[in-house]
């Protein structure tokens, strides 16, 4: 459209539709702007009314005044890093086996359920973690119980799985088909020209990958609710892996309901989910910052 | 398509313009919030309904007196929610609902956050309860003192060997700390002692967010061993006999037990109102401890004289 060749009246309309375009991506981020003003007001007062030497202490037990958040960063860190050591290699392999070894018609079936895992609800997986997933662990792996961190990692790894291998394959899509050729072409077999060519080629996207799924990761809730055991313990040695934990969310959503509006357990409930807010766009912003990277160098290496 | 020199232009224009969105939905934000009656005594419900919330003990016991209600008095719809004692006395302070199920007294915290929001909470005792110490079906163990109990839950005695059972480390399974049953449990069996007057459940405490959870893990957990409210044991997990001194007597949990006070660890279930009821309310409740008492002995629990 040429400026001044079209009427009054359509040039108004385009004006009206910007706007309301304008606003609309306005919108989305005001509302994140004004979530974290809210968790700031709600949450600034816990770390003003409850001594820091409390708060950062090891015991969480609300209903006693003892606000100790530091087992469940570390409860939450440690579900979050086991889920992304398990989900990490599955998933990667996946995309390339998607992307780059399967037939073109096999692709078109594997793609669209490996999107229907992603539409399944949580509470149906932790419901099926509990029941089913929980009695393998404790009889299989020796841990006095099966509501375990490392359940909750392997349900959390199951979850975020869809997201890696969504993005990681159309990482992969994106390098240049002359990239594989010219492997082929320098005698590299196909295995080879896939690790040592394409996917270094592919690797910023696939740490996005990574990212995004562990944002996924560390801030399930229903799950974790179910499965972890939601003991408020920190763990001290590799064998812990295979005991209770709680984590952050399962911790807000169990309690949230109990305190009463304005009381200092509700400010550390907030002051909690700060420090949750914090952590997801820390690694929101890490995986934006690697795929504006990868926008500025086209992608290639 | 714009002309790209005009792009740059539009750049400002945009931060000004979302400064201005950002000013209005401020304005609009806080005048919300504003206007919000902090002190709403009213009645918390519209006329003919009336809102139960609370206690997870007292769920199915609640839902049992409303059918059995609508019978009587089919005009008054009720509805009724759990989320544990703590969430139902929080959502009456808060306005929300016109009768709180608790399987615990209010404390004094409670009441003072009520006559804050200008209420004056009135407490019925509407049921008795024990709470059942429960273990696995294969576990040899028949009896334990509260000594014993409190020792388990602090985290003093962590195998089940100590206790002349079978060699298996102990799993604590207790519920949220926004339970009733959590509360009672520790004000009256491990701080029963004055001398322990600052036990607290040992860290590793299994904390579940329901009953189900519970008998889910001691169902199928022979290490497990969890308490919950005698309404809700079924005859799949063991029950094991409570005494106070280590000769005995050891007392199962029954209505005659519980009723005679030979059983230790009951209590009173209450419900609470934001004061003197009226109305619908009243006449709901004047039902519950009359007519209402059969359901309660069907339910597993124990009625009022």
């Amino acid at each position: 459209m040429v400026p001044g060749t079209s009427p009054p009246v359509r040039k108004r309309m385009e004006w009206v539709i910007e706007t309301i375009i304008r606003v609309l991506g306005f919108s989305a981020v005001g509302f994140v702007a004004m979530i974290f003003v809210f968790l700031l007001l709600e949450g600034i007062p816990a770390f003003v009314r409850v001594p820091l030497n409390n708060l950062f202490d090891s015991l969480w037990y609300p209903s006693l005044g003892l606000y100790g958040v530091l087992p469940l960063i570390i409860g939450s860190l440690l579900v979050t890093v086991v889920a992304m050591l398990i989900a990490f290699p599955l998933g990667i392999g996946t995309a390339v086996f998607v992307r780059e070894i399967v037939p073109g018609w096999a692709r078109e079936i594997l793609k669209p359920l490996i999107e229907v895992l992603a539409g399944i609800p949580s509470v149906v997986l932790g419901f099926f973690g509990m029941i089913t997933v929980a009695p393998i662990i404790r009889e299989n792996l020796g841990a006095p119980t099966g509501l375990t961190a490392f359940t909750g990692s392997l349900l959390l790894a199951y979850m975020s799985l869809p997201t890696i291998i969504t993005v990681a394959e159309d990482a992969l899509d994106a390098v240049p088909r002359s990239y594989r050729d010219a492997g082929l072409a320098m005698g590299a077999t196909q295995w080879q020209t896939i690790w040592r060519v394409v996917v270094p080629a592919a690797r910023s996207g696939i740490l996005m990958a990574v990212m995004l799924g562990m944002g996924r990761a560390i801030g399930e809730t229903m799950a974790v609710l179910m499965v972890t055991g939601n003991a408020a313990r920190i763990p001290d040695s590799l064998s812990d892996l295979f005991m209770p934990i709680r984590t952050m969310t399962a911790t807000i959503a169990a309690e949230m309901g109990e305190v009463a509006r304005g009381s200092t357990h509700y400010h550390v409930l907030f002051g909690v989910g700060l420090i949750l807010f914090i952590l997801t766009l820390a690694i929101t912003l890490s995986a934006a910052s690697v795929m504006f990277r990868r926008r500025t160098r086209g992608g290639l290496r | 398509m714009v002309p790209t020199h005009r792009r740059h232009a539009k750049g400002t224009r945009y931060l000004g313009f979302l400064c201005v969105w950002c000013l209005l939905v401020a304005t609009l934000f806080f005048s919300l919030a504003g206007c919000r009656p902090p002190n709403d005594t009213a009645p918390a419900t519209p006329p003919g309904t009336i809102e139960i919330k609370g206690s997870d003990t007292l769920v199915n016991l609640a839902l049992a007196w409303v059918e059995g209600y609508q019978l009587v008095q089919p005009d008054v719809r009720i509805s009724v929610t759990g989320g544990g004692s703590g969430t139902g006395i929080a959502s009456m302070i808060n306005g929300t609902v016109d009768i709180a199920a608790s399987s615990r007294d209010m404390t004094s915290r409670e009441f003072e956050a009520a006559r804050a929001a200008g209420m004056d909470p009135v407490e019925f005792v509407v049921a008795l309860d024990a709470i059942a110490i429960v273990v696995h079906l294969e576990n040899p163990i028949e009896q334990l003192t509260i000594q014993q109990i409190t020792d388990i839950y602090t985290g003093r005695i962590t195998n089940w060997a100590e206790l002349g059972s079978y060699d298996r480390p102990i799993v604590l399974v207790s519920r949220e700390s926004n339970s009733g049953t959590y509360v009672y449990f520790l004000e009256h069996v491990l701080r029963r002692d004055p001398a322990r007057a600052d036990a607290r459940f040992s860290p590793n405490s299994l904390l579940m967010p329901s009953s189900e959870g519970i008998s889910t893990e001691v169902r199928q957990n022979r290490n497990a061993i969890g308490y919950d409210g005698l309404g809700y044991v079924t005859p799949d997990k063991k029950v094991v006999a409570v005494g106070l001194d280590p000769e005995g007597p050891f007392v199962l949990p029954s209505i005659e037990t519980v009723r005679d006070g030979t059983y230790v660890i009951s209590r009173p279930l209450h419900v609470y109102t934001t004061g003197e009821p009226v109305g619908e309310v009243r006449e709901f409740l004047e039902w519950v401890l009359t007519d209402g008492q059969e359901m309660v002995r069907e339910l597993g629990f124990v009625p009022l004289d």
